[in-house]
């Protein structure tokens, strides 16, 4: 169904990506606590959360560099974090891609987990919808949660700063990763990727350079694609040869 | 952590994602990825994130890498409360509730 107007695609953007500023909320103040804490200032806080606009790779980043790790390892971990983006990037494209070079700059500058998800499916939901209705409500899938996001940042940065350090913050980065993570675990392949990880990051952990995570990051990536084609095979049985 | 390595961190990555985001909006285009990628890339997020967080469960620098009950009973709560309920922030709660009452009840 073709929305009434350019307003109505808009609202419709913001409502369905609207509960998101559940997560988004209490998730950015905590950041923005974390970096206060690890040494970012305030405005450091903000312009890492205002340019990167990624959570899990800005975590990632914090904690490798609280662990003093080589700068080029902190930059390479965390961007493999968000290989994730350049999947979106590619699935928003049939899409959204006819638009101005601009707009498209603008459209990949906000593609993050909410904005994708919401959009993509509600292209799969109205095959008939035109690039300028598609667009408008992709924009407006943007507007409950990005601004809140790097708000939330600047918000706990300034509360970070008034915390002492006995409140085992230290903590917050691993209970936080693991909670996004146990969601997504949603196959064998993913579940199987996660452990050979995990196994092998804790047996490399010798190696300098925190390079077991890169061990174990893409040795994850290449057992959990493996185990996708065989769990495939089996349960699509085709002609032998 | 000094003022040049934070800017020089938040520089590359800020570009970094953009590029990671602007790959097929903007340069690739409508070119389909070949299956063996899009299969990786599947797996990233889920083999690089527990692969960071395995060792600071087991070995926390909060106390010098010896192991810690409280943090890691919070560590399977969390996880485990994140799969039943696939709710992020019920997961964070309760994960950070075992924390702090595991650290009160073993001071």
């Amino acid at each position: 169904m073709l929305p009434a107007s350019d307003k109505s695609a808009f609202w419709m953007g913001v409502r369905s990506a609207a509960p998101f500023i559940l997560v988004v909320v209490p998730f950015a103040m905590l950041f923005g606590v974390v970096a206060t804490e690890a040494g970012f200032t305030v405005l450091e806080t903000f312009v890492f959360s205002a340019t990167v606009v990624a959570g899990a790779a800005q975590f990632t980043a914090l904690q490798l560099m609280q662990e003093q790790a080589p700068t080029f390892i902190v930059l390479i971990s965390a961007l493999a974090v968000n290989l994730r983006l350049a999947m979106y990037s590619a699935a928003l494209t049939p899409h959204l891609g006819a638009a101005p070079f601009w707009t498209r700059a603008f459209v990949a500058y906000l593609t993050v987990d909410q904005s994708y998800a919401c959009s993509v499916a509600a292209y799969e939901r109205n095959p008939d919808w035109d690039l300028r209705t598609k667009l408008i409500f992709f924009f407006g899938s943007c507007a409950p949660v990005l601004p809140l996001w790097m708000l939330a940042s600047l918000a706990g940065a300034l509360i970070g700063q008034a915390i002492p350090p006995a409140f085992a913050l230290d903590f917050a980065v691993p209970i936080t990763f693991l909670a996004i993570i146990a969601p997504m675990l949603r196959t064998l392949a993913h579940v199987i990727a996660a452990l050979v990880a995990v196994i092998l990051a804790l047996t490399f952990a010798w190696l300098p350079f925190n390079l077991g995570l890169l061990v174990g990051g893409l040795g994850g990536m290449i057992v959990g694609a493996q185990a996708e084609l065989m769990l495939e095979r089996r349960l699509k049985p085709g002609p032998q040869p | 952590m000094d003022t040049t390595t934070i800017w020089i961190v938040i520089a590359g990555l800020g570009i970094g994602s953009f590029a990671l985001r602007f790959l097929f909006l903007g340069v690739i285009g409508n070119r389909p990825l070949p299956p063996w990628i899009l299969r990786h890339l599947r797996y990233t997020a889920v083999a690089v994130i527990p692969a960071l967080v395995a060792p600071m469960v087991l070995w926390p620098a909060a106390t010098g890498g010896q192991f810690d009950g409280p943090r890691m009973a919070a560590a399977f709560v969390t996880l485990g409360v994140g799969l039943a309920t696939k709710n992020v922030l019920a997961a964070i709660v309760l994960g950070a509730v075992t924390l702090y009452g595991g650290l009160y009840l073993s001071a």
